[in-house]
C-alpha cells in the first residue's frame, strides 16, 4: 500500500513554546486517518503544516510523495489542486454565498460550462446534507452546523484525492454527524479518497477511522487502529477511551 | 491539462455505433476534453462508452455521464462495480436546480436603493441620538468615563502621528513659501511673506492638513477596527457582558481625537511656519530674527486661536463618521474595505465643508 502522507521527526516551535517534539507517523492510501489528543496538543497545527500553512521547525513532511518542507512553487500548486481542506471553523469566503463558495475552485481550475458547474454544486450540496434552496445564503446567514457542511462541500468540490478535515462533526447535531460519517465512508470507498481528520467524537473515531495517532505531551503516544488502544496508557487515553 | 485528457480517450467506429474508450482517469480535470469529444459525436446513432481501462471516476464525471445517457442513446460497457456505485450515488441525489437570484426591474432597483439611503439616514440619526444620550450619561455620571481608553487612544492617534503631521505641514510651508517668494520678489515686497505665511498656515492650512492626515490615519483605523470587531462578534460579546461599546469604544475615541487634534494643529503650525521661514531665509534673505520679529508684530493671536478651535470640530466629524462607518460594516470582509474607503472620503469632505462654514461665519462676524 502506498503512503500518501509521511511525517518524519517533526518538531514545531512557537516562540519558546515547543508544541511537537519529534512526531513520526504515516497515512496509507485509501485510509481514514485520525489525529486525536487533548485540546491544545497541536492537532490543528500539524494539519496546517501538512497543507503548508505553517512551517515546521525541523523534520520533514511528505504529502503525495513530495516533501512539503522544501518544495517548488509549481509543485505546490499541483498539490493544492489535489487536496481539499475543511477548517475547524469553516473559513467560508464571507463575501460569496454558499453556491459561489463551492463553485469558486471549479470556476478557477476547470473549463466547465456554468450549467455543469451549477449541477455539480447542487450535487455537492445534497451530498453533504444541505438543501439547494439555501444555496444563495451568505455565510453570515447560516448556522454553525450549516457552515461546517458548506465548508465540506467546498472541500469536496474538485473531488480531491486527499481530504483534510478539522473536527468535521463538532457543532453538528448527532443525526447529521452520523450521516456525515456514512458519507465519508462512502466517498472513501467510491473515490478511493484518503482522509486525514481531527475529531473528538468517539462515534466517528470508532465508526470511521481505520487508524489514528494520539498526540499527547508533544509526542505521539499511540498510532494504530482502535482495537489496539488498550495496549497504551496515558492520562488522556485512560480518560477518553475507558470511561 | 487538455492534452493530457485528450490522450485519455480513444474513439473508433463499430458498425453504426461510435465507441469511446476511456483511458486513465475520467475526473473533473479530464472532463472538459471528454465533453468536447462527445459533443463532436452529437449525431451518432449510438454511443458506446467503454470503461475497461478507466482507473478513476469522480462525481462530476458521473454527473455528466448520467446527463449524457439522459439525452441520447448511450451504452456503458465494462463499468466496474465501484464506478457503478459512484454513478448510483449521483443518481440517487436527484438534480435540483439552484434558486435564481431574483431579477428586479429598474423601478424596483431604484426604489430599493432609495430605501437603503433612507435607512442609512435613519441609522445615522439613531447613532447620533444614542451618542448624545450616552454622552449625557457620562456627563451626569462620570464613573462611566474611561480614562485609560482615552489616554491609550491619544497615544495612538496623536503621539504616534506627530512625525507625519509635522513633516507634511513642514513641506506644505516650504512649497507655499517657494511659490510666493517668486511673486513677492517681483514687487520687492519680500517681508510680506511673513504676513502671508502666518495667516494662511495658522488659520487655514495647519488645521486642514492635520485633519486630512488624521482622517487617513486614525479614521480608517477606527472603521477597520470596529468593522472587524463587528464581524468577529466581539461587539456582541461586549454587549452581553455589560460593556457598552459606546462607553468603551465610541466615546473614548471621540474624546481622544478631540484632544489630539488641537495638539497636532499646534505642532503643524510650528512645522509649517518653520518650513516657510527656511525658504524666506534662503530665497528672500530674511533672517530668522527678522522673520520672528515681524511675525509677532503683524500676526494676531486670533488666527492661531481660530485654527485651534477648528480642531475639536474636525475631530468630532472624523471620529463620528469613522465610528459610524465601522458600525455600518455588514457581515462580510469586503464591506470593511468599502466602509473604510467611504469613511476616509466622507470625513475629509465633511472637514472641508465645516471649514467653509467657519470661513463664512467668521467673515460675517468680521473676525
Ligand atoms: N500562531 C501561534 N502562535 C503561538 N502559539 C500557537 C500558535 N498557533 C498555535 N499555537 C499553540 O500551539 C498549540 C496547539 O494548537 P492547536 O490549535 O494545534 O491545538 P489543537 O490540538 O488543534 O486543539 P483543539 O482540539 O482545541 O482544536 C496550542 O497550545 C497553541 O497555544
Ligand atoms: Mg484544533
Amino acid at each position: 500500500m502506498q503512503q500518501v502522507i509521511k511525517v518524519e521527526n517533526v518538531k514545531t516551535v512557537f516562540g519558546n513554546k515547543v508544541v511537537h517534539d519529534g512526531l513520526n507517523l504515516h497515512v496509507n492510501e485509501g485510509e481514514i486517518y485520525g489525529l486525536l489528543g487533548p485540546s491544545g496538543c497541536g492537532k490543528t497545527t500539524l494539519m496546517r503544516e501538512m497543507v503548508m500553512l505553517e512551517h515546521v521547525y525541523s523534520g520533514h513532511i511528505y504529502v503525495l510523495g513530495k516533501d512539503v518542507t522544501r518544495i517548488s512553487q509549481i509543485q505546490v500548486q499541483q498539490l493544492r489542486e489535489n487536496w481539499g481542506v475543511l477548517f475547524q471553523f469553516g473559513a467560508l469566503f464571507s463575501s460569496l454565498n454558499i453556491a459561489q463558495n463551492i463553485a469558486r475552485p471549479l470556476v478557477e481550475y476547470t473549463s466547465l460550462s456554468s450549467s455543469m458547474i451549477e449541477e455539480i454544486v447542487s450535487l455537492k450540496l445534497q451530498l453533504v446534507g444541505l438543501k439547494p434552496k439555501d444555496a444563495l445564503l451568505y455565510p453570515s446567514q447560516i448556522s454553525g452546523g450549516m457552515k461546517k457542511k458548506a465548508g465540506l462541500a467546498r472541500a469536496l468540490a474538485m473531488d480531491p484525492k486527499l481530504l483534510f478535515l478539522d473536527e468535521p462533526t463538532s457543532g453538528l447535531d448527532p443525526i447529521s454527524a452520523r450521516e456525515f460519517d456514512a458519507l465519508i465512508l462512502k466517498l472513501r470507498d467510491l473515490l478511493n479518497l484518503t482522509i486525514v481528520m481531527v475529531s473528538h467524537d468517539l462515534h466517528s473515531i470508532k465508526g470511521t477511522m481505520d487508524r489514528f495517532a494520539i498526540i499527547d505531551n508533544k509526542k505521539i503516544v499511540y498510532e494504530g487502529p482502535y482495537e489496539g488502544i488498550h495496549t497504551v496508557h496515558s492520562d488522556f487515553v485512560d480518560k477518553f477511551f475507558r470511561e | 491539462m487538455q492534452n493530457e485528457a485528450g490522450k485519455a480517450i480513444r474513439i473508433y467506429k463499430e458498425g453504426n455505433a461510435f465507441v469511446i474508450k476511456v483511458q486513465g482517469a475520467l475526473d473533473i480535470r479530464s472532463l472538459p476534453a471528454f465533453m468536447e469529444q462527445t459533443k463532436k459525436l452529437q449525431d451518432a446513432e449510438l454511443l458506446i462508452i467503454d470503461f475497461e481501462n478507466m482507473v478513476r471516476l469522480d462525481t462530476a464525471a458521473a454527473l455528466y455521464l448520467l446527463r449524457l445517457k439522459h439525452q441520447k442513446n448511450v451504452k456503458f460497457k465494462h463499468l466496474g462495480n465501484r464506478f457503478l456505485q459512484t454513478i448510483e450515488l449521483v443518481k440517487n441525489t436527484p438534480p435540483q436546480p439552484l434558486p435564481k437570484p431574483s431579477n428586479c426591474s429598474l423601478l424596483e432597483r431604484m426604489g430599493y436603493h432609495f430605501y437603503l439611503k433612507y435607512r442609512f439616514v435613519v441609522a445615522l440619526l439613531a447613532f447620533l441620538g444614542e451618542l448624545f444620550v450616552k454622552k449625557l450619561t457620562i456627563f451626569l455620571n462620570p464613573k462611566y468615563f474611561r480614562y485609560k481608553e482615552v489616554l491609550f487612544e491619544i497615544n495612538q492617534s496623536a503621539i504616534k502621528a506627530i512625525g507625519i503631521v509635522a513633516l507634511t505641514s513642514f513641506l506644505v510651508g516650504v512649497v507655499i513659501a517657494y511659490q510666493s517668494a517668486v511673486q513677492l520678489k517681483l514687487y520687492g515686497a519680500n517681508i510680506f511673506i511673513v504676513d502671508m505665511l502666518g495667516i494662511s498656515i495658522l488659520r487655514e492650512l495647519a488645521p486642514m492638513i492635520t485633519a486630512i492626515v488624521i482622517a487617513g490615519r486614525s479614521g480608517s483605523a477606527y472603521t477597520a477596527e470596529i468593522g472587524a470587531m463587528k464581524i468577529t462578534e466581539e461587539l456582541d460579546a461586549m454587549r452581553t457582558m455589560g460593556f457598552d461599546p459606546y462607553f468603551y469604544i465610541v466615546i473614548p475615541r471621540i474624546i481622544a481625537l478631540s484632544i489630539s487634534l488641537p495638539i497636532l494643529i499646534f505642532i503643524a503650525d510650528i512645522a509649517g511656519v518653520f518650513g516657510g521661514m527656511l525658504i524666506a531665509n534662503t530665497q528672500l534673505d530674511i533672517s530668522f530674527g527678522l522673520f520672528l520679529e515681524r511675525f509677532s508684530s503683524v500676526i494676531d493671536v486670533k488666527h492661531f486661536i481660530i485654527g485651534e478651535i477648528k480642531g475639536p470640530f474636525f475631530a468630532f466629524l472624523i471620529a463620528t463618521i469613522a465610528i459610524y462607518r465601522g458600525f455600518m460594516v455588514k457581515d462580510d470582509t469586503q464591506s470593511i474595505g468599502k466602509n473604510t474607503t467611504k469613511s476616509v472620503v466622507e470625513s475629509i469632505f465633511a472637514v472641508i465643508v465645516c471649514d467653509a462654514l467657519f470661513s463664512v461665519v467668521l467673515t460675517n462676524l468680521g473676525i
